[in-house]
């Protein structure tokens, strides 16, 4: 195929190719970016938390007094252990995707000075490490006589398992276990580094990151009552849930049960990360709109010329060239005006992607984007230009002959 | 001539429906989604005070101590129980309020209403007048119910419905968190968007139902919402001794009699710094702010980024769409060229072409905008179906409505410029010749 006179065709164009071209890099930086964000958003979204989701529920309760908060703890939890497939039933303040109740500023010395981060702190009565599933990667597990009674919000002063995460950033490069952390007075000593355990909010950003997070030991009361963790196979999961909700009336009814909050864990993510999603739908919305758009703008644009040049087309048929030539030429056409516009799209996108890179925190676009990004405007081009093209190819040499 | 193009404007837009169609719905998609996100900003980014925004200060001070102090930074975001009250006690503003945001156990007398949780806001006694809060009934209390830790209570109307049915219930009594408390006054409706006053307890939160004295409130220790933010030996960790510990958790608002005395006021702030720093309280350098409420919404980036996101992309979109009309229209335009050269032959100016040509396209924006719309409001309602506090809020005012229609017919005159241009430089001679 010769691209000399498809050129000189185009020259006659300028204005409707260069129209073209430019919807066609506008959809690529956009469309570019687009892709760039929603592959963002479900990274953010499958966020590890570090515990077992997949066989976890949170049961929350309030509404009753500190005197009756041992009392309630009780009665709950002999309660929850005897509805069937419950594995084990723990007390546990902070719930990843759910209510975090443990942010607290800590420092790694006893003055206060040395400000480690804002972290979540797991406060945890026996069995709930376990029914977490935290992984232990050194230092020793908790044991029994680790959970003491506390007064006041927190202990005072605990053994704790601490995120491997937390651990890198508070003491790099040195042994962790050992080396003790300070809220205010409260301090706690690393006894075992876990591999993950992710805060309760893992996508915020600021002064914390996802995998800043310690469990703390303590036996409940007071200040440790009406947040339960339920463990039970995944398959009975949703089962054991709903009877744990119909057992608060039955053991604890001077209480009340937070609807909203008791969820399984797999529930609590799906909707802690809701916003994300609809984004991300919204996302492909505009994208599959702007293709939309896109290839209709190249239809109606070929269709038009090639009513335009049906005489010429004619001439070119009744002169030997074949149907496939005729295909060919306007193909290669759209070929043409759709490089012409990417190359201008590739450098649109990063501009974009620049200005998207001020405002929003996120990274550089991959470069492997915009291959991807060409390659389907491309083919959404000749998918577009097929139908005119092929009506063209279909223009009977004898119109060469008609006048007009 | 106006009618006679419009008439042949819409002949020829019948002529080729599927090319005017093309268009209608390109213009259409665009403006529908640039007029969804662009009403959710706008509601979002409104002013929620119009009348007295540029009065209504936020003043913020800097009272933390010298650990991880670094110069430049923002001062804290609220105050301390001991400075609240004192640039409260100064009264050097027109009217000044102090408050906390909280959630209160309401004990309804009726049986049949099981105790529930409002939100509650504790607060001294300015708050109405100075907010422009609308009484159904009554009134605020005054200053010297603040001083007596009075317990008295001003409620929505959405709550006076559900405990009096909507009775005028001033001298009632409500039960709160066990405490007798009398009913002073009745709010009318009323949501400031954002909930610029307080936005720790949510951007674009619901007003509280429930207003009760700061004093009163602190008499009873009422279960207090919101942040929190303590340093050094503050000891906030307990919520009895928050009137002593080094912590900030109150919003101190000021009204000036015109915007003109902020710098005086600033300047008061500078002072009283200086001075609780030769008292020793202060540590750091004088370092204060006074923001009115427009600056402050805008320094606590109250609208969401996604919602910006959002707009940009369908601006994006909308250019698209546009770029695309261009190149539909300037087909639609030359291929009538033999048309257009009889009627140039016939004697119409390129004045006249020009105009009959943009008439075409308006018509075109018009039908664009009215589909627009109807995907706007379809957009609007899927909005509020998503789970943010904003979510119901989502609603196309009047002034959004006729952005529409100006932005479509603006958008689409704009995007015939061009077709129109070239369409008119035909030469009616070459074009009566090759017939």
């Amino acid at each position: 195929m010769e691209i000399q006179p498809i050129l000189a065709a185009l020259r006659k164009h300028r204005l409707a190719t260069l129209l073209i071209a430019l919807e066609i890099a506008l959809a690529c930086a956009v469309l570019c970016n687009a892709c760039f964000l929603i592959a963002n958003r479900m990274d953010a979204m499958r966020v590890n938390s570090g515990v077992e989701e997949a066989s976890l529920a949170t049961l929350q309760i309030s509404g009753f007094d500190e005197k009756q908060a041992s009392d309630v703890n009780a009665r709950m939890l002999a309660g929850l252990r005897t509805i069937p497939g419950v594995q084990s039933a723990s007390v546990l303040n902070s719930i990843p995707f759910g209510e975090h109740r443990g942010r607290v500023g800590i420092t790694t010395d006893p003055e206060g000075k040395q400000f480690g981060g804002v972290i979540e702190l797991y406060l945890g009565g026996p069995g709930s490490a376990e029914a977490m599933g935290l992984k232990l990667v050194a230092g020793r597990a908790l044991q029994a006589d680790d959970y003491q009674p506390f007064t006041g919000v927190f202990p005072s002063s605990a053994p704790v398992l601490m995120a491997r995460e937390l651990a890198e950033h508070l003491w790099p490069g040195a042994d962790p276990l050992g080396k003790v952390i300070w809220v205010d007075k409260w301090s706690y000593r690393v006894v075992g580094i876990v591999d993950h355990l992710a805060t309760p909010a893992p996508d915020w950003a600021g002064r914390s990151a996802p995998g800043w997070s310690a469990f703390v030991p303590a036996q409940p009361g007071p200040s440790l009552a009406g947040s339960y963790l339920i463990k039970a196979p995944p398959a009975d999961l949703d089962r054991v849930l709903r009877d744990a909700r119909a057992l608060v009336a039955k053991v604890a009814p001077d209480t009340v049960l937070d609807q909203e909050g008791s969820q399984t864990i797999g529930d609590l993510r799906a909707q802690f990360f809701q916003q994300d999603r609809i984004m991300a739908f919204m996302l492909v919305g505009v994208i599959v709109a702007l293709l939309l758009v896109t290839a209709l703008g190249i239809v109606g644009l070929a269709s038009f010329w090639v009513q335009q040049r049906r005489k010429q087309i004619g001439i070119r048929r009744a002169i030997g060239a074949t149907r496939g030539d005729i295909l060919r030429y306007f193909q290669t056409e759209n070929f043409l005006i759709v490089s012409g516009g990417i190359g201008l799209g590739m450098v649109m996108a990063f501009g974009l992607n620049l200005a998207l890179m001020k405002f929003y925190e996120l990274p550089h676009l991959p470069l492997h984007y915009l291959p991807i990004g060409a390659a389907a405007l491309w083919t959404l081009g000749q998918i577009a230009v097929l139908g005119p093209a092929l009506r063209a190819a279909a223009v009977p040499p004898v119109v060469a002959t008609r006048s007009g | 001539m106006f009618t006679y193009y419009l008439e042949l404007a819409l002949r020829s837009l019948r002529r080729n429906k599927v090319l005017t169609a093309l268009m209608v719905v390109a213009i259409a998609l665009g403006i529908g989604a640039c007029m969804t996100t662009l009403t959710v900003l706008h509601v979002l980014s409104g002013d929620p005070i119009p009348s007295k925004s540029a009065r209504l200060f936020y003043p913020q001070l800097d009272p933390q101590d010298m650990d991880g102090y670094r110069e430049g930074e923002e001062p804290p975001e609220q105050l301390t129980w001991v400075d609240g009250m004192n640039l409260l006690k100064a009264k050097r503003a027109r009217r000044q309020a102090l408050m906390t945001g909280g959630a209160v156990p309401v004990q309804p007398a009726q049986a049949d209403v099981e105790p529930f949780f409002s939100d509650s806001r504790y607060t001294t006694a300015d708050f109405f007048a100075m907010f422009d809060a609308p009484f159904l009934y009554g009134q605020g209390w005054n200053e010297a119910d603040d001083d007596s830790k009075a317990r008295v209570a001003v409620i929505t109307r959405k709550l006076n419905e559900k405990l009096f049915g909507g009775k005028d219930s001033r001298g009632q009594v409500v039960r709160l968190k066990d405490t007798p408390f009398r009913v002073v006054g009745v709010l009318d409706d009323w949501r400031p968007n954002p909930h610029f006053y307080d936005l720790n307890v949510g951007n674009y939160t619901e007003s509280e139902e429930v207003f009760v004295p700061l004093s009163t409130s602190r008499d009873l220790t009422l279960p207090r919402n919101g942040s929190t933010d303590c340093w050094g030996r503050g000891g906030g960790n307990d919520g009895d001794h928050m009137e002593n510990a080094t912590c900030v958790w109150m919003q101190f608002w000021v009204e000036l009699a015109s915007a003109a005395d902020a710098p005086a006021y600033k300047a008061f702030l500078e002072n009283y710094s200086r001075e609780q720093k030769t008292l020793g309280r202060f540590q750091r350098p004088v370092n204060v702010r006074l923001r009115n409420v427009m600056e402050w919404l805008d320094q606590e980036k109250v609208v969401p980024s996604d919602v910006r996101l959002q707009s940009w992309l369908a601006i994006g979109f909308l250019v698209v769409c546009l770029v695309n009309t261009v190149g539909l229209m300037l087909a639609k335009f030359l291929r009538r060229a033999g048309e257009l050269g009889v009627r140039r032959a016939l004697g119409a100016s390129k004045r006249e072409i020009f105009k009959q040509l943009l008439i075409e396209a308006g018509v075109v924006g018009l039908a664009g905008g009215v589909c627009g719309l109807v995907l706007a409001f379809l957009g609007l309602w899927l909005v509020r179906q998503q789970p943010a506090d904003y979510a119901s809020l989502a609603r196309l005012d009047l002034a959004m409505l006729g952005a529409t229609f100006a932005l479509a017919v603006g958008s689409s005159v704009a995007a015939g410029l061009l077709p129109a241009l070239r369409a008119c430089q035909v030469a009616p001679a070459l074009q009566l010749k090759s017939q």
